[in-house]
């Protein structure tokens, strides 16, 4: 997702959808078909690899991430077996380069270079994380959940600075091996929705 | 430990088992619903979604009226712990009051003195997106409750206790589909219709057995090859043509003619998706026995705008042009306000004329009632094009209402807000969003000049006359309309978080209640050993919520964004 260009366009920019709203990578294929693995949590020395694109499936290096965003979709994969853990969508993540002196305190050992990676499922109602916009308040750009308009602060463990979301992003903690991005340990933090009631 | 000591857990224990989370139910002397009482309810019982068949809205009580509204006061509330969108009206049968909440959350309260009996909770998938978390009520029938549910299933619950009864699964929500309306129980059958229309979904009305939720048919809204209107759509876009079906129906017991509303086209640019594209944006007779399709209206052709005509038009008989006929009164989306006459094998158009500004339509053909598009605002691929009123239309899915003492039709409409976007080709993936734009680049203007958003209005639609209109200057109005026949207008719906009393008649403002959120529910009537009572849900959310943040990230027009979340009941009377 690209950002608004210019001022004067995001001022008329609706932060907010009628019937529609933006929806996640979900695949639809049955468990029977998913290799061993696919399913399990992001795991320590998992790497990370595109989500979509033109690179999908491919290995994510640090270099391919543009300081300041926007944000990619990423899966984790085994490098192992090569089975990338897509079964369930609770897996999928965003990973965002950023300056590291941004960065706070409990946000920067868990960063790779600036780099930092938070579970795309918004913790309101569960949609996919995807855009990259200035916070409804203050200037910078934070994660936005298009669904019902939450902002996540990446800089500071992702937490929330606007909307209903009732809690931080969990995030996925990150070191450089090899050249790769690559998962330091599992989630922190709780992956999804809330469950109402 | 001695015999009783031992029953008394093991009681309590299977008590419990019937609902999640356990309370003083069960409820004793439930009245069982039939079709008689369905077809003629008692006027102090609100058990449908609008709380008759013809979808009026219409509640026959007058103890509380024009004259002692001004001493209306809660009399209880009851705090449902869920948050965003509640919207759904609850429903009332001898004494006993069902609501429901986003989540799907079904609570059964003494409708007298707001104590809980049960409270069933449903278990949803963690890897479940909510597109629109929000349920709009259950469906009653015999000594049973119908709940339609966002991960896709219809589920029976025991309306004494909560147990549940069946569970049906209606298709795959990691599919993209999803449920949010109130079952339409129809002799013995219990009818929804799909969500999804955003996600490349077929729409589609399907009815259950209401004993054994078994399927009995299910009839598409976009049709197939062979079927009568596949003509109009071009190659495999019917397959993934949106036409989903989120509202409950209205029902014409005289004819057996079930009136559904279809929604918008997908993807929305209409160069995408040539042709008419019959049932979008339609209302459909259904045959509630077989699910035929008896005919049809389409209110717009190859929508563009995501414009759902969801909302299942109003069945008045209708005095106009010196003759008396019966007649499907719809308020569009598409900012035109619908006179049609309904005969058992066709719908006529009678008059349609703009209740809001629309710069869309030049007019509508006369013969055909077919509205005049001007392409200029007509949004295609790969350019932005600008449109008024905004997606969310003159009107959107809250209802309207029509008093059998005024003859007037009561609208909640928006007035001043217009929109856009730009046209771009998505691929279609099963379960993801597949708007035809990116949804950060929707857009929502305020007309120049605009001194007000929210309008509820008042329309006669014998003459196409607007008698009177409440303007909102700082607030969307968005929340179903309800009136009664004490002549009072009951509707939420706004920002500041009121609760508001017009007069039917006049449009004076009677009363005014601030609550804990914001009101999207439906307000109803309904009485308990002879002592009227309102009541509605405060809980704001979804696009109540999604217009307020538009609004409120608009340069020049000073709106506060600070609507709280958090649904609450609240029951008011006036004091004896
Ligand atoms: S699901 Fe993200 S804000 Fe609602």
């Amino acid at each position: 997702m690209s950002s608004p260009s210019n001022k004067t366009r995001r001022t008329i920019i609706l932060t907010a959808l009628a019937t529609a709203v933006h929806a996640s990578a979900l695949r639809s294929a049955g468990a029977e078909e998913d290799p061993p693995g696919s399913d399990l949590r992001p795991q320590k020395a998992d790497v990370l690899v595109f989500a979509e694109g033109d690179h999908e499936g491919e290995v994510i290096k640090p270099d391919d991430l543009k300081p300041g965003g926007p944000p990619v979709r990423a899966w984790p994969k085994d490098p192992k077996t090569s089975v990338v853990r897509k079964a369930s969508r609770l897996n999928e993540v965003v990973i965002v380069k950023l300056d590291p002196a941004e960065l706070d305190d409990d946000t920067r050992p868990r960063s790779a270079d600036g780099i930092v990676a938070y579970s795309a499922i918004c913790s309101h109602a569960g949609c996919p994380i995807t855009a990259w916009m200035k916070a409804a308040q203050g200037d910078k750009e934070v994660l936005k959940c298009m669904c019902h308009n939450s902002e996540f602060d990446p800089r500071q463990g992702a937490q929330v600075v606007f909307g209903p979301a009732p809690r931080r992003l969990a995030a996925l903690p990150l070191v450089i091996a090899d050249g790769s991005l690559t998962i330091a340990g599992p989630f922190i933090g709780k992956i999804g929705a809330q469950q109402g009631g | 430990m001695t015999m009783k000591q031992w029953l008394l857990p093991g009681l309590l224990a299977s008590t419990c088992l019937f609902s999640i989370a356990c309370s003083a139910g069960p409820i004793e002397n439930y009245s069982p619903v039939t079709s008689d009482r369905l077809k003629n309810p008692e006027p102090g019982n609100w058990m449908l979604y609008r709380r008759t068949y013809d979808g009026q809205g219409f509640s026959p009580l007058k103890e509380i009226n024009t004259s002692n509204v001004k001493d209306m006061r809660p009399v209880w509330t009851f705090s449902t712990g869920v948050v965003e969108g509640h919207e759904a009206p609850p429903i009332v049968n001898n004494g006993i009051m069902f609501i429901t909440t986003p989540m799907g959350q079904v609570i059964a309260l003494n409708a007298k003195t707001g104590d809980e009996y049960w409270r069933y909770k449903r278990q949803l998938p963690d890897d479940l997106f909510q597109l629109h978390p929000t349920n709009r009520g259950v469906g009653l029938w015999q000594d049973k409750l119908y709940l339609a549910t966002t991960d896709d299933h219809v589920v029976a619950l025991d309306a004494k206790t909560g147990k549940v009864l069946w569970d049906t699964k209606v298709q795959d929500y990691r599919k993209g589909q999803y449920l949010t309306l109130m079952p339409l129980v129809v002799d013995g059958k219990v009818i929804v219709g799909g969500s999804g229309g955003e996600l490349g979904v077929r729409g589609y009305v399907v009815a259950f057995d209401a004993d054994t939720g078994k399927e009995l048919w299910r009839t598409f809204t976009i049709p197939g090859p062979g079927e009568p209107g596949h003509e109009t759509w071009t190659g495999d876009d019917w397959k993934s043509g949106g036409g989903s079906a989120w509202m409950t129906g209205n029902y014409d017991p005289e004819t057996k003619t079930i009136y559904w509303g279809v929604g918008n086209a997908a993807p929305w640019p209409g160069d995408s998706h040539p042709g008419d594209n019959l049932y979008t944006t339609s209302v459909l007779a259904l045959d509630p026995d077989n699910g035929k399709i008896k005919t049809h209206f389409q209110y717009h052709p190859n929508d563009s705008w995501d414009w759902d005509e969801v909302d299942a038009p109003m069945l008045v008989d209708l005095q106009r042009d010196g003759r008396t006929f019966k007649s499907l009164i719809h308020p569009g989306r598409n900012a035109i306000f619908w006179v049609l006459e309904r005969k058992p094998d066709k719908i006529n158009y009678v008059a349609g004329w703009p209740f809001v500004h629309t710069d869309v339509w030049k007019g509508v053909e006369a013969e055909t009632g077919k509205p005049i598009v001007d392409p200029a605002h007509k949004p295609v691929m790969g350019k932005r094009v600008e449109f008024c009123p905004s997606l969310w239309g003159g009107k959107d899915w809250p209802s309207a209402a029509y008093s059998q003492n005024t003859k007037l039709v009561y609208v909640p409409a928006n007035e001043n807000f217009c929109g856009g976007f730009t046209g771009e080709k998505v691929p279609l993936v099963a379960g993801q969003l597949w708007l035809g734009t990116k949804p950060e680049d929707i857009g929502l203007k305020v007309r120049p000049g605009a001194t007000h958003f929210g309008e509820l209005q008042a329309w006669d639609p014998a003459t196409g006359k607007k008698v009177w209109s409440h303007n909102f200057p700082k607030s969307q109005l968005f929340g179903s309309v309800t009136v009664t026949a004490g002549d009072l207008v009951l509707v939420g719906g706004t920002n500041d978080r009121m609760f508001r009393a017009f007069h039917a008649k006049t449009g004076e403002l009677l009363w005014e209640q601030k609550t804990n959120s914001g009101i999207m529910g439906m307000p109803i009537a309904y009485e308990v050993d002879g002592t009227e009572y309102i009541a509605v849900q405060s809980g704001w959310g979804v696009d109540a919520q999604r217009i307020q943040d538009a609004l409120a990230t608009q340069n020049n027009v000073g709106i506060e964004n600070n609507v709280p979340q958090g649904g609450v009941v609240w029951v008011f009377a006036v004091k004896k």
